[in-house]
């Protein structure tokens, strides 16, 4: 399939926002540049972080954040397994931190309504990356730093420098949403 | 009698986690590459596509194919006729944790289990769960399973009314499916628990998981229920990864067990695609 590849939208981060904006949900994009990885323990810390105004351990402006955990990293890799996480536990920890900049986020699966609006206000996407293909998905990582809370171990906040990173548009900055979308579809097909 | 070394058990455990994690068991694969030379939607075709190019760099690189290396479990089917051979391990589910902390090194697993309360993590993935059935002979069976909780958190039980039957256990099972969506990484396979009481119904779908990996002959009575189910199941649109076509379930098997007159217990159990299973016998 290099045929969905060759129409992959490029996206570099710290993001610029017209970049976004033509991307429709169902789009391939292939991210490079520097993006930052949180799951749910990190997301608790920082969302501690900001209601008692201290700061966040990497900017939030134009970024985005991947729902991701990894495997050790074995001698002579940046980094081990590096796949997506559910993306529906960050729910609850999301809007804030799209209305203090955050652009974008990567991880599997739905996002609730309040996601899909919070895009639309924010002008901000969220895209899914291949659920279960960490050992593919390694190959796309130039360069991995600890960032913050370490003893969280694999729940820790990393910076990642990728090339070309394979994801697809799930909502995009119109608030449409790839999977609710084909959900309503198919309640509508069944109905008599 | 028979006896059978702790450490040798150890050692086992320990080379079959970390080989699992790197290579699916070949009906799994089959299954998936069939799938694949099915599918007409572009996106989940292209996703299939990727799952088998993941498949091949694991096993080229000897990287986990998932970063989420699961928790374990265990079936351990021991022999009546076995000694077991005090080791340090002091008994053969220490002997079996052993394992899983060395494969956790060794095969640079991620550390994924913690106290449920404190959430401090055991920094090896111990304990596993492990399930003991005494069966006759001098044969230690050991199925073991690593299992992601993408998927874990989509299993599910009800315990449905006899007069519900067989219609009210299908919408349990697509109600099960439908809610995980996405979420739970489709292609599918699902493992049917039906009777016994809560706790036998999850453990029988579990069972009926495994089976699917190692490709058990089907129990013949239940297998047009299984397709019929698949098919209902595979006509829900999610697809895989969510993106629609016919593949959202690659296999059900279901499991029975004689239940009381005033319950109908069902579980489900679901695995994502990389369905994580292998087998050793001492």
């Amino acid at each position: 399939m290099g045929r969905i590849f060759n129409r992959s939208y490029p996206l570099r981060f710290p993001v610029e926002e017209t970049s976004l904006l033509s991307l429709k949900i169902g789009d391939p994009v292939a991210i490079s540049g520097e993006i930052y990885v949180a799951r749910d323990a990190a997301h608790q810390r920082m969302l501690a972080a900001l209601q008692e105004n201290r700061a966040l351990p990497f900017p939030l402006e134009n970024g985005l954040i991947y729902y991701m955990g990894p495997t050790p990293a074995p001698p002579g890799f940046v980094i081990g397994s590096c796949g997506p996480t559910t993306s529906s536990r960050m729910d609850k920890f999301t809007i804030p931190l799209l209305a203090r900049g955050l652009r974008a986020t990567m991880g599997k699966g739905r996002r609730s309504p309040a996601i899909a609006s919070a895009c639309r206000k924010y002008r901000a996407v969220y895209l899914a990356t291949y659920g279960g293909c960490g050992a593919y998905l390694n190959r796309f990582v130039r360069e991995c730093v600890l960032l913050a809370y370490p003893e969280l171990g694999p729940e820790a906040i990393y910076r990642l420098k990728v090339r070309e990173f394979p994801a697809i548009v799930v909502i995009d900055v119109t608030g449409r949403d790839f999977y609710a979308e084909r959900e309503k579809r198919y309640n509508d097909s069944q109905r008599p | 009698m028979k006896e059978i070394s702790l450490l040798e058990v150890t050692d086992k455990v320990a080379d079959l986690l970390v080989s699992i994690n790197q290579r699916l068991p070949a009906r799994v694969e089959r299954l998936l590459s069939r799938a694949r030379n099915q599918e007409t939607v572009v996106l989940a075709r292209h996703y299939l596509e990727v799952i088998l190019k993941n498949l091949k760099v694991s096993r080229r690189l000897h990287l986990p194919l998932c970063q989420d290396t699961g928790m374990v479990t265990v079936l351990a089917e021991c022999g009546q006729e076995i000694r077991f051979r005090a080791d340090p391990a002091g008994s053969l589910t220490g002997a079996i944790n052993e394992g899983v902390a060395i494969a956790t090194r060794q095969g640079y697993l991620r550390s994924s289990v913690v106290e449920p309360l404190s959430h401090i993590n055991t920094g090896n993935n111990t304990p596993a769960v492990v399930h003991f059935s005494l069966v006759p002979g001098d044969r230690l069976k050991l199925t073991v399973m690593a299992k992601g909780f993408g998927s874990e958190n989509a299993s599910s039980l009800a315990m449905l009314t006899p007069a519900s039957g067989w219609p009210g256990i299908e919408d349990f099972v697509l109600e099960t499916v439908r809610k995980t969506g996405p979420n739970a990484c489709p292609p599918l396979f699902l493992g049917i628990g039906i009777g016994g009481t809560s706790e036998q119904a999850c453990f029988l779908a579990k069972v009926a998981l495994t089976e699917i990996a190692i490709g058990r002959q089907p129990d013949h009575g239940l297998r047009k229920l299984e397709q019929q189910l698949k098919e209902r199941i595979n006509q829900s649109g999610i697809g895989a990864g969510g993106f629609g076509g016919p593949h959202t379930a690659l296999d059900v098997r279901i499991k029975t067990y004689p239940t009381h007159i005033a319950g109908l217990p069902v579980a489900v159990a679901v695995s994502c695609w990389a369905h994580r299973v292998g087998q050793i016998e001492l």
